[in-house]
């Protein structure tokens, strides 16, 4: 049995090693392929906004399977990868997605893993798109990272002028220990807000914690006017009900993680007020609107990746965006080598996408002035447009 | 009475958690009395216990799907018994631990796999969800009933390890493994039993505890069970209660200390417990002094 | 058959393997372009050789010296930011300390060495943190270990889980923040340039354990691990030895978060979590409890399996089969099941106790082909003696049930005077001896 076991085993590996290198070394040679790498989550943390961010970019290239570069029609191929919500898978990740030879690389939800893996992308020189990481650090020091999406600065700016517009003076701030997206966020709003004559108390929750009765009572006792917690929709689904079960009695705000139906579901007919900022909001593009929710219907295992219903999340539009600006990138390169289309992407600038135009200032970042501002209605169970916000 | 005001919600929940922990605690502490084993899958059993009731509630009634539940923690709890530590019994001590530790990572991988590593929601269950105030607190129901219910599952344990045959065994068992098994006492039926109440207490805990936190992910069985490891360790292992008074004693400070403002700690502060206990009196509260002979 | 070297052959030989594999390692990631399916076997390689170290370094502990200790994720965290925090350079610091006005250290060991001797000053300030990593990790090691060493097996690796918790907090805190940049990610440190550097780095601190099993201390822990009352007796002083063990251990730990850490290009406490030491634990098993070589070879296979070969397996097309099961998440399904196969069925892993060597191994290699042509018939042989095995088990089984329908037989009779033993394992044993 054991030496059985055994050589089953090695069996197995030999196997998988020769069909591994087999299989990269025939597609390897390209022929009318071109690969777009899908560098998302889709367990940890931010499995749930990864795999929505990632449903967008497979319903594009389902509406858009084929891309002309020069006068030659080329099959787009998704590479999808998953890195796990977690830094340290992130590298070999996207060190798989190198070794597949992508011309292009699309992700991730959530800042920490596209930081992590933007030395890899670096030193391939292949371009990435990131689509919804806000941390500024992404495209800092990173001459290939690009991102369609706008910052945190920005949006930690948006979102304190929204709260001091109207009325809250002191702010009860929440982010996880560890995760450099919340953070990243809570610093920006505290620095806007304390700079408005705001007042703030920041705590953190560590990894892996469900219990937010403290954190909840906390906010209470200090007697604060807003909740503000970007967290993981994970996270917020426990925290929205935690304020429901203690009356918190002062609104959520948070930012574009929460615009989920991870948290409408949890809102739903709950005595909760949550506010959001976000990239789209749902009508801004009907045609769109109607042919991904066509589609969730119609693919059971989509429906299932996008939480059980056909509600849609923002980071599913900006999917769709960053899928769009690929192709344009490789149309203006008129060609499928990468370093030909990191070399057309800062002079870039595309049109007719769902949530805006997108081009490109010095550092790589997506020109965008304003963020939507979004209320849950906790009786439909559907965000309601409140106003677009600005920094200034 | 200001000082009761202020901290009343904490000690709520501190409470509430704690007679969470405590119906976890209890499987650890009576495998461990038994087994002399960490049995490290036990916070996995509890977290399947949740996930399989998201999944029963969709088809089934409430009462049924609690049944179903219990008995599915049962089943599962000792067929690990059976599969991964049966047969390692005679093996070293480290060994039978390592599997704990594989069983863990199988079901942790299992449920990432089933869920596709999302965060399920808990079904609500109305009157343990509902709302209620008393003095400065507002909270849920299942933080008053938790407390109650535990003690007297707890009472209930004693009086059936303390005048049982079974529980007769158990004690005659922890106390030597081979003699007894030389008196005749059928040492896989303990076990079995052993495992059986541990599972079905922890599943239990897990209607209590996830109608309070309401979202599930295959980590979230990590936490609780280290946590309520560290409570039977405090109460003395292999003592039941030991490991809820333990139990009790780690929620309500834990949530003492978040309340005062060191959340980075909090979870760290449970280790520090378990440090201190250990290196004061590692034989727990209500342990009894093992000498290890040659 | 036999064969036997003498020890300067196989030094010679272990020299040309080692020199050939390294000199593999440094052409392969100059030259293997990084679209090519290949670049993934360096990765593996480089990501391999820091885990064997690290499984190597837990080996010395739970494998050498019996204790069962469950920190080494919490030992390599510490050593991962040791290095990076001096070795950001200068320039660097305002942007990744950015929420903590560039921190409180701004200089870079690497860049102040570099300034002032070029090139090997590069070299020697990425040396120095990176031993330093080490020494401070063996520092803390001491320390936990004064109270933590006096505790029993399972205790133990409950407490040091519970250190490398409470140092990953300590890490993240906020306070701290101006040195180890609290939640956030550290990056833009030195990192190596070649897959070269922490195989050889990893190759070398594995080959300082090896002569550390080897000496007199080794034989020690040993002893410890087999019987500690016994050793205690012969005099070996039993906390200075493990106290010995596991500041070694933690070193080495240290030495590979450092190594990780350049690996990664940026680190943030969070991933040093509870699930990694498993991660490392599960390897040690795999390669063989108490065999280092075991370890190397578990930390190979086990990186090229979960980050390569195996990844097809979540994205529903692997080895040519696609199947709806293949989702996210079935490599680890598949994976742990593994694992499990291994730990109950494979318990010695693939090295059981021993080493790699020579003799051994050129001794299988020329019997190889004999042993192939020999095998079916062993086979044959094999399961032959099984299948008696099992008859002599099902006739034990079928002689105790009997006794036992003849006793309550017996008993409903009223003749009963004694009730039987229950059905275990002893009534077998007494019957194999009996034959």
């Amino acid at each position: 049995m054991k030496k059985f076991l055994a050589l089953t085993l090695t069996l197995l590996m030999v196997l998988t090693f020769c069909v591994g290198c087999g299989g990269g070394g025939g597609s390897g040679s390209g022929g009318d392929t071109i690969k777009i790498g899908v560098f998302e989550p889709a367990s940890g943390d931010n499995g749930a906004g990864g795999k929505q961010e990632t449903l967008g970019i497979q319903y594009a290239n389902k509406m858009q399977p084929t891309v002309t570069i020069g006068d030659k029609e080329y099959n787009v191929e998704l590479v999808i990868i998953d890195n796990e919500s977690d830094n340290s898978k992130a590298v070999t990740a996207a060190q798989n997605l190198v070794s597949q030879n992508v011309s292009i690389v699309l992700g991730s939800y959530g800042s920490g893993v596209s930081i992590a893996a933007a030395d890899v992308f670096a030193e391939a020189n292949i371009p990435a798109i990131g689509v919804t990481c806000t941390n500024p650090q992404v495209t800092a020091d990173c001459e290939q990272y690009f991102r369609i999406c706008f910052l945190d600065p920005f949006q930690g700016t948006v979102l304190a002028n929204y709260a001091y517009e109207n009325g809250m003076r002191k702010a009860y701030c929440l982010s996880k220990l560890g995760d450099d997206y919340s953070v990243g966020l809570v610093n920006y709003f505290v620095e806007a807000f304390k700079a408005l004559g705001g007042e703030v108390v920041e705590e953190q929750f560590p990894d892996k914690n469900s219990d937010f009765t403290s954190y909840v009572a906390n906010a209470k006792k200090a007697g604060c006017d807003v909740f503000f917690s970007p967290v993981s929709t994970e996270a917020a689904a426990l925290i929205i009900d935690q304020a429901e079960a203690q009356a918190l009695g002062m609104p959520l705000l948070a930012g574009d993680t929460w615009d989920s139906n991870v948290i409408t579901g949890a809102a739903k007919g709950k005595d909760v007020e949550i506010v959001v900022t976000t990239f789209y909001q749902e009508g801004g593009n009907p045609d769109f609107d109607e042919g991904i929710k066509a589609w969730f219907e119609e693919d059971s295992s989509a429906m299932t990746n996008n939480g059980g219903n056909t509600d849609l999340a923002a980071v599913t539009a900006m999917g769709y965006d960053a899928y769009f600006v690929a192709l344009e990138a490789m149309k203006a390169a008129g060609s499928t080598d990468p370093a030909d289309i990191l070399a057309a992407l800062p002079s870039l600038q595309v049109s007719g996408l769902v949530c805006g135009d997108v081009s490109f200032n010095k550092t790589g970042d997506a020109n965008k002035t304003e963020a939507f501002v979004k209320k849950c209605n906790t009786e439909t169970g559907e965000w309601e447009f409140l106003t677009k916000q600005s920094a200034q | 009475m200001g000082f009761l005001h202020t901290w009343l919600p904490y000690i709520l929940a501190g409470i509430a958690v704690g007679g969470q922990y405590a119906l976890i605690a209890i499987g650890y502490t009576m495998v461990y009395g038994i087994l002399r084993l960490i049995n490290f899958a036990h916070g996995d059993v509890f977290m399947w216990s949740g996930l399989i009731m998201v999944y029963m509630i969709t088809v089934l009634p409430l009462w049924l799907s609690i049944i179903l539940v219990i008995i599915f923690a049962i089943v599962l709890g000792t067929t690990i018994e059976k599969v991964a530590y049966r047969p390692l019994r005679s093996a070293p001590r480290m060994s039978i631990m390592i599997s704990a530790i594989g069983v863990s990572y199988l079901l942790q991988n299992f449920a990432l796999y089933i869920t596709g590593g999302l965060t399920k929601t808990y079904p609500s269950i109305n009157w343990l969800q509902k709302t209620v105030t008393i003095g400065s607190a507002t909270t849920k129901m299942v933080t008053l009933i938790t407390p109650v219910l535990t003690i007297i599952l707890v009472v209930l344990l004693v009086m059936l390890i303390k005048y049982t045959k079974i529980g007769m065994a158990m004690r005659a068992v922890s106390r030597d493994f081979e003699t007894s098994s030389l008196m005749g006492i059928d040492i896989n039926r303990v076990i079995t039993v052993t495992f059986v109440i541990g599972c079905a207490l922890a599943a239990i805990g897990s209607v209590l505890y996830f109608s309070n936190y309401t979202g599930i992910n295959p980590m979230s069985g990590a936490m609780p069970g280290l946590k309520a490891f560290v409570a039977a360790v405090f109460g003395g292992i292999g003592s039941v209660p030991g490991a809820v008074v333990g139990a009790f004693v780690i929620g309500v400070c834990e949530n003492l200390i978040k309340g005062a403002g060191w959340t980075t700690f909090s979870d760290a502060f449970t280790f520090v417990l378990l440090i201190i206990i250990l290196m004061v009196k590692p034989t727990g509260i209500f342990g009894e002094k093992n000498i290890d002979k040659v | 058959m036999e064969v036997r070297l003498n020890n300067k052959t196989k030094a010679a030989l272990s020299a040309i393997a080692v020199a050939l594999f390294l000199i593999f390692v440094f052409l392969g990631d100059k030259f293997i372009p990084a679209g090519s399916t290949w670049k993934m076997l360096i990765t593996v390689i480089e990501k391999g050789s820091i885990y064997a170290l690290v499984a190597a370094s837990m080996n010395l502990l739970n494998g050498f010296t019996g204790l069962f200790s469950l920190g080494q994720a919490g030992f390599m965290l510490i050593g991962a930011y040791s290095y990076a925090i001096f070795t950001i350079p200068a320039g660097s610091h305002e942007k990744v300390y950015q929420y903590f006005d560039g921190g409180i250290i701004k200089w870079s060991l690497v860049e102040i060495l570099e300034g002032k001797i070029g090139i090997l000053g590069h070299y020697i300030g990425m040396f120095i943190p990176m031993l330093g990593a080490g020494l401070f990790v063996a520092v803390i090691a001491y320390l936990i270990g004064i109270p933590v060493l006096r505790l029993k097996s399972d205790y133990l690796a409950i407490a040091t889980l519970g250190f490398a918790e409470i140092i990953r907090a300590f890490f993240q805190w906020n306070t701290l923040g101006p040195v180890t940049n609290g939640s956030n990610v550290l990056r833009k440190y030195t990192t190596y340039g070649n897959a070269v550097f922490p195989v050889l780095i990893g190759g070398i601190s594995i080959a300082l354990i090896l002569l550390l099993i080897n000496s007199t201390y080794g034989r020690a822990f040993k002893a410890i691990r087999d019987d500690e009352i016994a050793a205690e007796a012969m005099g070996i002083n039993l906390f200075k030895h493990k106290e010995i063990s596991f500041v070694i251990s933690s070193f080495f730990a240290g030495i590979s978060g450092a190594l990780l850490a350049m690996f990664q290009t940026t680190i943030n406490a969070t991933p040093f979590n509870t699930v990694m030491t498993y991660e490392i634990l599960l390897i040690v098993v795999i390669g063989g409890i108490g065999s280092i070589t075991g370890s190397v070879i578990g930390a190979f296979l086990f990186t090229a399996a979960s980050e390569w070969w195996l990844r097809g397996l979540d994205s529903g097309r692997w080895l040519g089969i696609s199947s709806s099961l293949m989702r996210p998440g079935f490599r680890k399904v598949v994976f742990a099941v593994l694992i499990m196969l291994i730990v109950l069925f494979y318990a010695q892993g693939i090295m059981g106790s021993k080493e790699f060597s020579w003799d051994r191994f050129l001794t299988w290699w020329k019997r190889l082909p004999s042993n192939l042509k020999a095998w079916p018939e062993r086979h044959r042989a094999k399961s032959e003696a099984r299948k008696e095995a099992r008859a002599v088990k099902a006739a034990a089984k079928a002689k105790a049930k009997e006794a036992k329908a003849d006793n309550e037989a017996r008993k409903a009779s009223g003749k009963a005077l004694f009730t039987p033993l229950p059905m275990s394992d002893h009534v077998i044993v007494f019957e194999k001896e009996g034959k």
